[in-house]
């Protein structure tokens, strides 16, 4: 049996980059401030001085430029990790995403695969207000042609750059600032995540919570409470959310006929959405009781933490909404 | 003129070759497109095609070339062919992009042309990135990128611009200046008309010429490509030229005078070129006549594999979103 080793999410991703760069020389990771700067949330501090400046490439603030460069080099043979400060910013190379990246294979009829990882980070709860506080993973979720996935745990934070370099086609993986502190016990040989598959977290045989990213710890806990409640929960980690393993939750829903869907994008045309609409389509015979969406309320986020915090689901808010679905 | 003891009359002969073929075959796909043949959006080279003839010739096959919407040209140039170009244009499976991509997306990656770029300044920071590759692969090949002086008005180019001199990194930028951004003239978009000081301003050493002279095009891109190649530092070529025809087959030309167009066409580059040839006594009418005879019979062909060319099962639509993997 492998041991465990207690790790914050931080040294997690830092541990994946290292790993990385260490495998394969024509890997760099390229972004604003992860050199010199140490990162911008210190996940890559000190690898500039291990890696040296090539591999470690500080880049202007010029977002579309420097993901466009970074496409263009992974057409050209070698494997950059492009990492945009925060996915608050991601609007501006959402063009180079969207118009390249996700396009180039098939409008080239297969000839150009476009290997890139851009890594961003993501989710509320630093009290940063509207502008730094922004779930746009159904964004990018919505574009066929991109791989998208969701760093929801620290097991995860490690394996998933993995991966994501080893994928042929473009991948966009979010990470969780208000995540980094925390710690966490994971094997030490936990080795890579397969990105085309969700996960069970927890199994259970009341009620389906399916979630992502910061909503999986979240629903961990809050099916830890409903356990002492004598409510059996399963947790479902979507993981990617694009291509969706519909899989993965349709057996779910069949095993426990409930499902909850958690995540703090706002709720409107958001990941749950298209979760729901699957479940309608394809188990909807399987269902007791109506599906339940829980994410975020349709507001720009606000700074005062009280706010801040009554903006996204919290543990209390799943806990509620499960209990309100199985003991009406 | 400059570049007339190192031109022989084998290569003489191959370039005007090129430019008739690339003037005949836009004025058969403008019939086509009547015919209802060839659909979507059309845009003609025609008038600019010593541009890419001139700067093409330069270049090794190892180069990269990245086009605009405006690339049947260039294609040509880099010896894509034409049948597979005209295929392409059907929407044919046969086409160099298996018909994906239509007029605007000619890819061919065993002769290192990468389209075929639709969104106006979207590949510059490709190229960029491509040659950003070749620093760290530690190649010699120089990837060079065409676009319109609309371009140059996108931050985009800034942002692409400032990265390929701040890297220093083998890339040729061509501004094919042909003085409308559609139907915007150069005075109404340009605060500063002089694109090419606007390379200045990011260190690339620039260079304005006249594109509707194919020998003062080739002297000036044999020069800019030896640099490129030689320094591994960007360049910006600039190639005042000018459109004869329509922006795309949609376009009425209320923007400018008829006048000015035949102002324009006495600067024809194809007449001139083919003067000069027999003057030297490069070409004599003899082989202009047979090489008539060629052209007529190598578009004939194109037009043929086109029309010969299959359409692909629907049952194949979503074929290219993701790589196929291979089976394991």
């Amino acid at each position: 049996m492998s041991e465990l080793i207690k790790i914050t999410y931080r040294e997690a991703l830092k541990a994946g980059i290292r790993e990385a760069l260490l495998n394969d020389d024509r890997v760099f990771l390229m972004g604003e401030d992860v050199g010199r700067y140490g990162g911008a949330f210190a996940v890559s501090k000190g690898l500039l001085k291990e890696f040296g400046e090539d591999r470690i490439m500080d880049v202007p603030l010029s977002e579309a430029g420097f993901v466009g460069a970074g496409i263009g080099a992974s057409l050209a043979g070698v494997k950059p990790i492009v990492e945009v400060m925060t996915v608050n910013f991601a609007l501006l190379p959402m063009d180079q995403i969207a118009n390249n990246a996700a396009t180039l294979l098939h409008m080239s009829g297969g000839q150009l695969n476009v290997p890139v990882v851009i890594r961003m980070s993501a989710g509320i709860g630093k009290q940063l207000a509207a502008q730094h506080s922004h779930s746009w993973e159904p964004l990018f979720a919505h574009i066929p042609g991109l791989i998208v996935v969701s760093v929801g745990t620290h097991e995860d934070a490690r394996g998933m750059l993995h991966s994501a370099l080893n994928s042929p086609d473009p991948v966009i993986i979010f990470e969780y600032t208000s995540m980094l502190n925390m710690e966490a016990e994971i094997p030490t040989d936990s080795g890579s995540t397969d990105i085309s598959r969700a996960k069970v977290r927890r199994e259970g045989k009341d009620i389906s919570i399916i979630t992502y990213g910061i909503g999986v710890y979240k629903a961990l806990e809050a099916a830890k409470r409903l356990s002492e409640k004598g409510i059996d929960a399963e947790v479902i980690d979507l993981r990617v959310l694009r291509p969706l393993d519909e899989a993965c939750f349709l057996k779910s829903v069949s095993k426990t006929h409930r499902a909850l869907l958690v995540e703090e994008a706002w709720s409107t045309i958001n990941v749950s959405s298209e979760v729901s609409a699957r479940i309608m389509e394809k188990a909807f015979y399987e269902l007791d009781a109506p599906v339940k969406r829980l994410g975020g309320i349709e507001v720009p986020i606000p700074y005062p933490l009280h706010l801040e915090n009554a903006s996204v689901p919290q543990v209390e808010d799943i806990e509620n909404a499960v209990i309100k679905i199985l003991r009406p | 003129m400059e570049t007339k003891d190192q031109l022989s009359a084998g290569k003489a002969e191959k370039l005007l070759y090129q430019l008739l073929l690339m003037r005949k075959f836009e004025e058969k796909s403008a019939e086509l497109y009547t015919k209802e043949k060839i659909r979507g959006f059309l845009h003609l080279y025609i008038g600019e095609e010593a541009v890419a003839t001139g700067v093409i010739q330069a270049l090794k096959p190892e180069d990269n070339v990245l086009g605009t919407y405006r690339e049947h040209a260039h294609a040509l140039a880099r010896d894509v062919d034409a049948g597979a170009i005209m295929a392409e244009m059907y929407g044919k499976q046969e086409g160099c992009s298996r018909g994906r991509g239509g007029s605007m997306h000619i890819f061919d990656k065993e002769k290192n042309f990468f389209g075929g770029s639709a969104i106006v300044g979207g590949h510059l920071p490709l190229a960029t990135g491509m040659a950003l590759a070749s620093k760290k692969l530690k190649k010699d090949n120089i990837s060079v990128c065409f676009f319109g002086e609309g371009a140059a008005a996108e931050g985009i180019f800034h942002e692409a611009l400032n990265l390929a001199s701040l890297w220093k990194v083998p890339v040729l930028f061509v501004c094919e200046n042909n003085l409308y951004a559609m139907g915007t003239a150069l005075r109404f978009s340009h605060a500063m008309q002089e694109i090419e000081k606007k390379g200045q301003a990011y260190g690339i050493e620039s260079k304005a010429v006249d594109g509707m002279d194919l020998l003062k095009v080739m002297t000036a891109a044999d020069k800019a490509v030896e640099q490129v190649r030689s320094s591994g530092e960007p360049y910006l070529l600039v190639c005042n030229t000018y459109r004869f025809r329509a922006h795309s087959m949609f376009d009425a030309e209320l923007y400018r005078e008829k006048s000015e167009v035949e102002e324009w066409k006495k600067r024809d580059p194809i007449p001139r070129f083919r003067k000069y040839l027999l003057k030297q006594n490069l070409i004599s009418e003899v082989q202009l006549q047979e090489m008539e005879e060629r052209l007529k019979a190598e578009i004939q062909k194109a037009v043929d594999f086109a029309e010969a060319g299959t359409w692909e099962a629907k049952e194949e639509l979503t074929r290219f979103v993701y790589s196929e993997k291979p089976a394991s």
